[in-house]
Order: structure tokens, then sequence, then C-alpha cells
């Protein structure tokens, strides 16, 4: 008798609030009540079961309009059954009894239909976990109405300086919980909100983007004024010649750069060969200026405090000084390797291992301003974009620049470059940084969000330039 | 599925949307893969919801959700209307549509082997044998396999009365080979890198691929590339085998011709495009011997771009794109066809799944065959490099310059294909590299290959494209960027 009245009731809720994240979130007991189902309906020697619940809405505007306006809810009941020292995984978006019933089967078939694994470990049991305090109401309670009268302001800076805007604002609030038959039990809820923007003009452009847990550290207007404030800047781009350049990269730039070394620092990338630190832990691979970490408790960080296995996440020194000192590992991994678990492995069954996800550099204290004001020439990057990588053991990437690049001159931006590809080791870029900013929240678009400075760099390699 | 299409269009239209459709997806997947005679995941899914576009007062809302009881697609109904109001206050010109006729209609892609119903056991049994061709080649420090299968049932009901129920099944698998030596990793794939072939097709087309048989060779392949010579930097003709060609294509064709990014709405995260609407009918694209179409419909072949209708219920189309090297076609749907004087949609909006709002997404884009033979363009062909496998791939926002790098390439001397050479890569600007092309082999050598991962959009979608491509030869291309160590 309870869930149908739960039922109506979340009905009239979204009647008086409509298109509110907060309003469709089920509450933590919701999602234990499901949990204990599945539980419930498993025979198997041990049982996992990872719900998880998404309600995001996103508004997208492109000449100074709204031309996209979307808001879904989704929850998923992911089940692992282990049968013998066989395990698998299904998933299903219903919870009706048949439907959990049937992705419990399911996952069972599927486990009892593969050779037994030899490195399968037990399920852990239950963990302690630091707190993480990640929801925020008012965020939660964003409004289409709210994000809708963002954009117009947005929209409104633009055309009063003949400019076009394009972007997305988004809200959301996500929660999930993770149990096993070992009494594992965690649980987890947090909130986003992102605001991205392109400013463009006829033969120019500029960007900013920002997201947090809070709305309320997201300015639309700041990261609008700043991105117009670019396109202006970078209008009548010069072609300059490729070839090696001092570059300050933006936070946004070093991020989306550095964010291809995070599987390198697996240990099962290692174990396999495929890590560009293969047979190169404890040497020296970066300047002295370069100190990175995996923090998932650091306050601009955002994330679960446990992994895949429900795992308690460790703080993890990946690199000291420009000596790559620490792996991270999943049970599993941990186990052959001879190694500890440090909290980051990925849902089982996988072929990956784990990863670290909350990359922290260390930063310095020269801000933007200054790189620029100390350099006599080079090439100043917003954002980079397309980046794949061409060899993975010296980490040589490739890319473009892309919406605010521009030439510096005797310590001053003098003009807007047309944007360049560059073909560069990221080992070599951190060998080679001159100067760091203090380290910000940062957010790309190739990589996840970290915290990272800013960055000068000496001799980064342009190999080619585009056409604007 | 109809009652719950059918009273999503009925609240929406109640609460005052002028159009509405609704797309009811159930969604089930199956993957599987090997890693070093491991099994690595076995995983299989099952998804199941509503997407509600409506259009009120001009500006549009979507909302999406797994509740389908009655009240809840009532409710996401009401959102979907609720966003839309918002959506006017920040509007410049109501969204107009070109008309489209109601359809009702069936249709489901033709398969012989629905790989759901193929055991586990043997799926695996057949990576666990191609992971052990590959683990026994001396060098091979990891062997992968992978197989991934996705059944789509989908309903499309619209406020002008379409009815469209559509089956869609496909099916995919790939094998691929990784040395570390020294301060190298090479890699090896097959049929082609990232995930290997994939179609809209039964388990058939996994049968087809013959894994076990290709792995040894896969795997002496990356073991050898060690040895190889590095491949030259300079200017050169380079012979672009079919997968390669069919990612060119994808890049900087594919991408460029979609309208909406050509009207700068994905200015934001994708990017735009240099094919403004100008050079519609104008831009000489390639060479006379280039011909590009984007075709969805079943006789093109059953390329993950291939459907009987669009998810905004528009009919599977073939688009000129390229014809003798003019530029004549974009990708379109009913709100941008206006823009390029067009009176219907050229039947292009996809969405990824029932959570994501349909948007202009390619088909099958393809490079039509030419005239050669494989052997015969080899012969032709007195210095140039014949690459392989795609390992690398980048596009500036605009679709100019592009870099691709491969696994694999072979030295063409005196028109015979000699060494093996590693780390091939070329780059250029989009429309000289294709002005550039001067052979392209027949349909015999022309394969509809199927890009899985193709991402766009926000919140992000990934899609699958179709690209058929046969190998084809193009003249003074810069090779060696990517490796330079200048």
């Amino acid at each position: 008798m309870k869930t149908p009245r739960r039922k109506v009731r979340s009905s009239a809720r979204r009647e008086e609030i409509p298109a509110v994240a907060a309003a469709h979130l089920p509450t933590e007991a919701e999602l234990h009540r499901i949990a204990e189902r599945v539980l419930k309906l498993s025979d198997a020697d041990e049982t996992e079961v990872d719900i998880s619940v998404n309600a995001d809405a996103l508004t997208r505007f492109a000449n100074n309009a709204i031309h996209q306006n979307v808001a879904d809810l989704s929850l998923t009941v992911s089940v692992r059954t282990v049968f013998g020292g066989r395990t698998a995984r299904a998933t299903t978006n219903k919870t009706d009894e048949e439907s959990l019933r049937r992705v419990v089967a399911s996952s069972g078939t599927l486990a009892r239909s593969q050779p037994k694994d030899p490195n399968l470990l037990p399920m852990p049991g239950r963990q302690k976990y630091a707190k993480v305090a990640r929801f925020d109401a008012a965020t939660a309670g964003a409004t289409p109405a709210d994000r809708a009268r963002a954009v117009e302001h947005v929209a409104k800076l633009a055309a009063i300086r003949g400019q076009t805007a394009a972007g997305i604002f988004t809200t959301g609030a996500s929660a999930s919980l993770l149990a096993n038959s070992s009494g594992l039990v965690a649980a987890y809820r947090q909130t986003r909100a992102e605001f991205s923007v392109t400013i463009l003009e006829d033969d120019s452009s500029g960007w900013a983007k920002s997201n947090s847990p809070a709305l309320a550290n997201v300015d639309p207007q700041e990261l609008a004024e700043r991105a117009s404030n670019k396109a202006i800047l970078s209008r009548r781009p010069r072609e300059l010649e490729p070839g090696p350049w001092t570059v300050i990269l933006e936070p946004a730039a070093v991020l989306d750069l550095v964010g291809f070394l995070f599987y390198d620092f697996a240990g099962t990338a290692v174990h396999d060969k495929r890590s560009c630190f293969t047979g190169r832990l404890g040497k020296k691979l970066m300047g002295d200026n370069i100190t990175l970490w995996d923090d998932a408790f650091h306050p601009l960080q955002h994330g679960t405090p446990y992994d895949g296995e429900g795992m308690p996440r460790q703080r993890v020194l990946l690199v000291e000084r420009g000596v790559p000192q620490n792996l991270v590992y999943s049970r599993a991994t941990a186990k052959k390797m001879k190694a500890k678990p440090t909290g980051h492995g990925f849902s089982l069954p996988n072929e990956w291992g784990e990863a670290p996800f909350n990359l922290v550099f260390d930063g310095g204290s020269d801000s933007v301003e200054e790189m620029v004001g100390s350099t006599e020439r080079g090439i100043l990057v917003t954002r980079l974009w397309y980046i794949r990588e061409v060899d993975p053991y010296e980490k040589v990437l490739t890319g473009m620049t892309r919406d605010g690049t521009f030439l510096v001159e005797g310590g001053s931006i003098v003009a807007g470059a047309r944007n360049f590809r560059f073909n560069q080791s990221v080992l070599e870029m951190l060998r080679n940084v001159a100067a760091l900013s203090p380290s910000v929240r940062s957010t790309g678009e190739e990589s996840f969000e970290m915290v990272v400075p800013a960055m000068k760099v000496h001799g980064f390699r342009f190999s080619e330039v585009t056409k604007f | 599925m109809l009652d719950v299409a059918t009273t999503a269009i009925e609240t929406a239209k109640l609460r005052g949307a002028s159009y509405a459709d609704a797309r009811v997806m159930d969604i089930r997947s199956r993957e599987l893969s090997t890693k070093n005679g491991q099994v690595g995941s076995l995983s299989e899914s099952e998804s199941l919801g509503i997407g509600i576009r409506v259009l009120v007062r001009g500006a549009w809302g979507f909302a999406a959700t797994d509740r389908l009881t009655r009240e809840g697609i009532q409710a996401c109904a009401a959102e979907a209307v609720a966003i839309a109001k918002a959506s006017g206050l920040a509007k410049r010109a109501d969204v107009e549509m070109v008309p489209e006729p109601a359809h009702v209609d069936t249709w489901q892609n033709p398969f012989v082997k629905d790989p759901f119903r193929i055991s586990i056991e043997s799926q695996l049994a057949l990576l666990l044998a191609a992971d052990r061709e590959m683990s026994r080649v001396k060098g091979v420090t990891i062997a992968e396999t992978s197989m991934l299968f996705r059944r789509i049932d989908q309903l499309f009901v619209s406020s002008i009365g379409s009815v469209i129920h559509q089956v869609k099944m496909q099916s995919g698998a790939g094998i691929v080979a990784t040395s570390f030596a020294g301060t190298e990793i090479q890699k090896r794939s097959y049929p082609n890198s990232f995930g290997g072939q994939h179609q809209l097709a039964g388990y058939e087309l996994v049968e087809s691929l013959d894994l076990v048989g290709n792995a040894q060779r896969v795997a002496e392949e990356a073991v050898a590339l060690h040895k190889a010579a590095q491949s030259p930097e300079g200017t050169k003709t380079i012979i672009l085998e079919s997968s390669q060609l069919g990612l060119q294509i994808h890049e900087s064709v594919g991408h460029p011709i979609e309208l909406d990014r050509v009207l700068g709405m994905e200015a934001n995260f994708a990017g735009m495009s240099f094919l403004t609407l100008d050079k519609l009918g104008k831009l000489r694209y390639g060479s006379d011997i280039v011909n590009v179409v984007a075709d969805a419909r079943l006789e093109h072949g059953p390329g993950l771009g291939t459907f009987g209708y669009d998810d905004e219920g528009v009919p599977a189309q073939c688009t000129d794109v390229i014809k003798a090297g003019l530029f004549t076609g974009y990708l379109s749907n009913r709100e941008t066809a206006p823009a390029i004087g067009l009176k219907r949609s050229g039947g292009t909006m996809r969405t990824e799944s029932w959570n994501r709002l349909p948007m202009i997404r390619m088909t099958n884009i393809s490079l039509l065959p030419g005239t050669w033979t494989f052997d015969d363009l080899i012969a032709d062909t007195d210095d140039a490099i014949l690459m392989e496998t795609n390992r690398s791939w980048s596009i500036d926002d605009r679709r100019y310059q592009f870099q691709f790098s491969t696994e694999i390439g072979w030295e063409i001397k005196g028109g015979k294909k000699t060494r093996m050479l590693k780390n091939p890569s070329y780059s250029g600007i989009t429309t000289e590299f294709w002005n550039s092309c001067d052979a392209i082999c027949s349909r015999e050598h022309w394969t509809l290959w199927g890009t899985p991962n193709c991402g766009k959009g926000q919140p992000m979608q990934t899609m699958g494209t179709g690209h058929g491509a046969s190998p084809a030869r193009f003249r003074n291309i810069k090779i060696g960027a990517a490796f330079s160590k200048a």
C-alpha cells in the first residue's frame, strides 16, 4: 500500500514544481528498499546491486536564443552475481518485481556461462567512508525558468556587443547506492551546475566554462563577459608560423592535456605494459614543479568517496616533484601486483582495472597576467579541441587550439592568432613548465574536471595552422 | 507502447503544445570482451523509457522518463510543456518546420541470426579462440577481443498522426593485439580499430569476419612493427584502405554537412563548419571522381545509419552530398530544411536513446565506388604509402585541418607493395585533400563500415554511423607531421 501513496504524492509534487531535479530524486530509504529486494531475490553465492538515479536538465542556446531545452530522469539497477568463481553483470531501468527478478536471473545466467575466473576475489564487507558534502538543495531546485532567464541575460550581452552567444546551462542531481550480500552499503548523492559559453564574431571567438556542485558558484554573466572579451581581443587573427613556441595554457587547456595521463596511473595499465610509466616509476620524467595527487576529498573535487566495488578511496601521491611515485589499484590488481587497494577500481567485471578520477595538481604563485607579462614572444591558449593520442608511450598528443588563441609579444597580448595543430608529448611538456598559477577547479571538453593550474610552457610543438 | 505514446501526445496537446512527438524505446544490449585469455567484461542491459518533444508558442521543450505509468507519462509531458514555455523566455523567432505527411508503418532490418539467441558460451568460445591465437605470438603483450550487440525496439508517435514501429538489430566484433618493446607500444586491430566492424545485422556478421583466422596475422604484424622502418616525413602520394577512408569521410565530409552545425547550433561544443550556405552548389569539394551520398535506405546496405524512418518520422532518403566533385547537399531536418530552400526534411534526425533529444546525425555517408581494381591501383603507383587501420584522428572545429595516423603502412615502390612502415600519418585541409583524389577502387573492394561511437550534442549522445568506401589514392599529401622530431 505504501507504493501507490508515494507515487501520488510524487506526481502532485511535480505538478507544483515542474521540471526540477529535486522533485524526482528518490530518498536513500527508497534506494535501500530496491537493494534489499534484489538481494532477497538472488540465490547466487554473492550478489552486488548498484542503483543509480540521475535527474538532469540542460538548456542549450545558440544564435542568442534557446534552441534545445531538455530534462530527463533515469534510474538503473545493476546486479552482479557470483556463482562458483564466475561473475557477470545485468542492468535494467525497471523496478517492478518481475523486472528485478529477471535482471537477477539474467546476471546469473551470464555468470554461469563462462569459465571460472581464478583472480576473482570475494566481495568486500562493510566499509567506513569519509564524509563528503556535495549536495546543494538550491541547485537541485533550479527551474527551467531560472536557466532561461540567465541565458536571456547572456544573449542580450552578446547582442548589445554585436556578438553571437552559444552554450549550455545545466543543473541536476544524482543519487546512488551500492550494496552487496557481504554487508557492504555505500550511498552518495550530489548536485551539479554547469555553464559553458562561446561568444562568436565574424572572424573570432571566445569561450569560458565553469561547473560546481553548487549553482551559486557558477556565474553565467561573468563567464559570458570573459568569453565576449576574448572574442573582441582575437579579432582579425594573424597566421603565425608553426614550430616550437612558448605557450601560456589556461587551466582548461592544461586539464584537457594532462587528463590523457589518468589511465597511465592505473596498476593494470602498468601490468599490461600499456602505460607510459611502464618501467619508469621512480624516474624523473617531469619538472621539479610538478606534483600530482588523486584526492577525492579535496574541497574543489567531486564524486563518490568509494570505488566501483565500494572500497573507500584513498588520497594517493601520484607524482612528487616530477617523479611518478605511486599507482592506483583495485582489489584484484593490488593482489596481482602485491600492493594495497587504493579505492579506485571500476565496477566488476571489467578488463581495465582502475583509474584516478580526482586529479589535483599542486599549483604555483604566478597569475596568467604575470605569465603573459614575463613572455617576450608566445601564444596564450584558452582551450583545446579534439585531442587524440598519437604515441602512447611517449604520450604524444595531437589536437587543435580553439576559441581564444592569442599572440603575446613584449609581455602583452597583441593580436589574435589563427588556430594551431599541436603534436606534443605531455611528459616533455611537464618537463618544460616555467611557471604555474594557483590551482583551480577547471572544466574542459576533452577530459574530466580536475584541480589544475595555468602553465607557462617552453618549446610547445605546434605543427600546422588552420584557416581561421 | 502505443498507449504510452498516445497518452504523452494527448497530454502535451491538452497543455498547449502545437506539435508533439514521442519515442518509446526498448533497448537491449549485450557486451562481451576478453583480455589475455580471460573474460574481461560480460554484461547485458535493458532500458525502456519515453522521450517527449513538444513545441509550445514556437519554442521547443523535451522531457524523458522511465516511469511509464499513466501518471508518470502525464507528468513527463507536462514537464516538457513547462520547459518549452521557459524556452520562450529566450526566443528570437518561432520554430517552423517543413511539412511531412503522417506515416503509419512498421520496419525492421533483415538479419539471419538473432545474436541474443546465440549462447554466451559459444560467443565467448569464439572470442577466447581468437584471443588464444594472438597470445600465442611471441612479443604480444595484450590480446583483446570484443563483441557488442544491440536491439532497439522503438515506437514513434506524433501529433500529426504518425505511428511508426521500428526494430533495429546491430552487431559488432573485433580483435586487437598490442605489443610493447623498448620504448614503443604498437598495435594491430581487425577488422577495424576501436571495436572492429559494426553493422545493422545479426550474428551472421560476426561469423563472416573470421576473427580466429585473422588473429595470428594481426598479432604478428603488431610485433613486426617494432622492427619496421619509420614512415617518412614530407609530401607524398598515399593510398588509404577502406576503413581509414571511412573515418576520413566521417570527419571531413559527414560532420561538415550537418546543417545544425552550419547554422551555429553546435558552436559551443562540436563546433561549426567551413561549409557555409553560400557554398552549396558552388564549392568544388573534390575531384571529378568524388561522389558522396548520405543514404539511409536499406538498399544502400546494412549500415549503422540505415533505418526506415528517422526519429522525426521522416522516411529514409538518399541525398547527393558531393556529385562529380561538386558540393550538392547537407544533412537536414524539418526545422533546418527551409534554410537551404528545401520543402522537405532530408530525414536525418536520430537519437541515441529514449532520454535524448533527436538531432541531425550522419546516416550512411559513403564514397561511391570508382573503377579501379586494387591490384591495378598498386601497379599504377610508382611511389606511395599505403595506410591501413586508424590509430588516431583529429580535426579542427570547422572541419578544415585534419591529421590522421594509422596502425600500419606499406611502402609502394614501382607498382609493388614492398616493406612495412611504422607510425604512418598524414594531414591536410579538407577540400585540398578531396581534390587530390585521382583513383577510387571498384564496388568489389567497397565495404560499408560502421562507426559505433560518434559523439555529438549536449548532453553528449553516441550514435552509430555508416561509411561505405573502397581504397583510394591521393596525390601530394603532407605526411609524417604527427611523429616529426623537428
